[in-house]
């Protein structure tokens, strides 16, 4: 059975495509899914840090490539699910190491006992981005809502459509819904607008992320976090559910909710 | 004075930018000045652009087209591509490193020839006949009809005048030498009448563009970017370029 294999991609970096990788990945495999997270990011890794795994990697997927070891003593399982695994990328190499012939064969070796594979692209449209486009099925963007990273998105996905890799699915990532009412941030229409693909989800800015990046361990194993709810949600549709879309509000504070007190028609000033 | 008129040197846009079709008549030399005097005549429609060459039955040596290449190089062109009848021609356009599409003009048309980066559009059949038949100064405005939106990074050029059912979102580019209509939202650099047209026009139902030119004028938005979205034309009056309601 073929697996489905994602290609989150940006444009922009610092997005959250790692974070978003390693969320989704977590997320499926808590629905029970066989996933694999490959990091094609090589010379700049960090699936694995934001995964916990660190400390276990033996090989990564250019001693794949390069026959040093079997793709099977490459993969790491991870610490807490069974279902998930990491191929990491290579911390010493660079980009150059990997062709997009190398990594279509090594998801196809994947695809085969797994139901997932989801490629950590680098960031960039040169090399990088063509090599892990190469053997995706279906592709993520991940946006901010903000203008820069916006314009870079739509420049990828302009590229994923000419690759014929389309149409993308979009995430729209660290959205902060009290700048949102404010008018001081693009909210998802706004966005949409422009970019004119499918929404697949939208996560809010949430510390909580932050905190488990750090600890190696990803807010979709959270309960409580906002965003690994939002992450738990995306997974959910990957899987063909209906899901609707969060509506994210700020709660108001305490001046706010004063304020309309004194409002005779309950409208804000 | 060249002896190769100028005027029967046919310029189209297409996919992946532009086509220019040398006459079959004169010598190459001649062809050449001809093609470097409409370079040198409308500068700003050319830059940064990326030409295929049609030299329909000509036998060219390598020297040839290295002076092809060398001459659009000048003008900051890139040449991508020869097409040309014969067998030697193509052989050695491939020998250098370039392409060599079918002559069948098809391939000018056909919405399955090969995707490119700056692949774009769905083109009305229609205005691609009457464009191959004119000389270059008696063009109506035979139009371009793109039915999608433009994404960043993704440019234009056509001689005529562009239609975009859809967006143009900021990062794409259509330079048109004639009028400019967007149905949708301009938020792109556009330039009207490039090939030195001041009455063209441009058109959006949201004239929001990041630059817009008009002949050799240029202007931007305003900053006010909370105003509603109307349907605009913009045009030169008095020497500068203006924006009025649609339909005034």
């Amino acid at each position: 059975m073929a697996a489905k294999v994602y290609t989150i991609t940006s444009g922009k970096g610092g997005v959250g495509k790692t974070t978003t990788t390693a969320n989704i990945g977590v997320a499926l495999a808590l629905l029970g899914k066989r996933v694999v997270c490959l990091d094609a990011d090589i010379g700049l890794r960090n699936l694995d840090v934001v995964l916990g795994l660190e400390n276990r990697i033996v090989y990564d997927v250019v001693d794949v490539i390069e026959g040093r070891c079997k793709l099977r003593q490459a993969l790491i399982k991870d610490k807490r699910l069974p279902e998930l695994h990491l191929l990491p990328a290579s911390q010493k190499r660079d980009k150059s190491a990997v062709k997009s012939e190398d990594l279509i064969r090594v998801c196809e070796e994947l695809g085969a006992e797994h139901d997932f594979v989801l490629i950590d692209s680098a960031a960039g449209i040169e090399e990088g981005f063509r090599t892990a486009l190469a053997p995706a099925n279906g592709v993520i963007i991940v946006t901010n809502p903000e203008v820069s990273a916006v314009r870079d998105a739509d420049r990828v996905i302009g590229l994923v459509e000419a690759a014929e890799k389309g149409p993308a699915k979009l995430i729209v990532n660290r959205l902060k819904p009290g700048l949102v009412q404010r008018g001081d941030m693009l909210d998802t229409g706004d966005v949409l607008e422009i970019l004119a693909v499918d929404l697949l989800g939208v996560v809010p800015e949430d510390e909580t992320v932050l905190i488990s990046t750090n600890r190696g361990h990803p807010a979709a194993l959270e309960e409580k976090s906002r965003a690994g709810q939002s992450f738990r949600n995306i997974a959910r549709r990957l899987l063909g559910e209906e899901v609707p879309f969060e509506t994210f509000r700020e709660a108001p504070g305490l001046l706010q909710r004063l304020g309309r007190l004194f409002q005779s028609d309950g409208r804000s000033a | 004075m060249v002896s190769v008129d100028q005027k029967s040197i046919v310029i189209k846009g297409i996919r992946d930018g532009l086509s220019v079709t040398l006459p079959g008549d004169g010598t190459w030399p001649e062809a050449l000045a001809a093609l470097e005097s409409r370079l040198t005549q409308s500068p700003a429609f050319f830059k940064g652009g990326r030409v295929a060459l049609m030299v329909g039955a000509r036998t060219l040596t390598e020297d040839d087209m290295r002076q092809a290449r060398d001459l659009l190089v000048r003008h900051d062109v890139t040449l991508w591509a020869i097409v040309g009848e014969a067998p030697v021609t193509r052989r050695i356009a491939s020998g250098l490193g370039l392409d060599v599409p079918p002559p069948s003009s098809a391939w000018v048309s056909d919405p399955a020839a090969p995707p490119a980066e700056s692949r774009i559009w769905d083109v009305a059949v229609e205005s691609e006949r009457e464009l191959v038949a004119m000389p270059l100064d008696e063009w109506p405005d035979a139009g371009l009809v793109v039915r999608r939106t433009l994404r960043s990074g993704q440019s234009l050029r056509h001689p005529g005048s562009v239609a975009v059912i859809g967006d143009v979102n900021p990062g794409a580019e259509i330079i048109a030498g004639g009028n400019i209509v967007v149905w949708g939202r301009l938020r792109g650099t556009v330039h009207a009448g490039a090939l030195g047209d001041e009455t063209a026009v441009v058109c959006a139902l949201d004239l929001a563009p990041t630059q817009l030119r008009i002949g050799g004028r240029i202007t931007r938005s305003p900053d006010d970017r909370r105003r509603k979205p109307r349907p605009e034309t913009a045009r030169v009056r008095d020497g500068q370029i203006i924006a009025e309601p649609w339909g005034v």
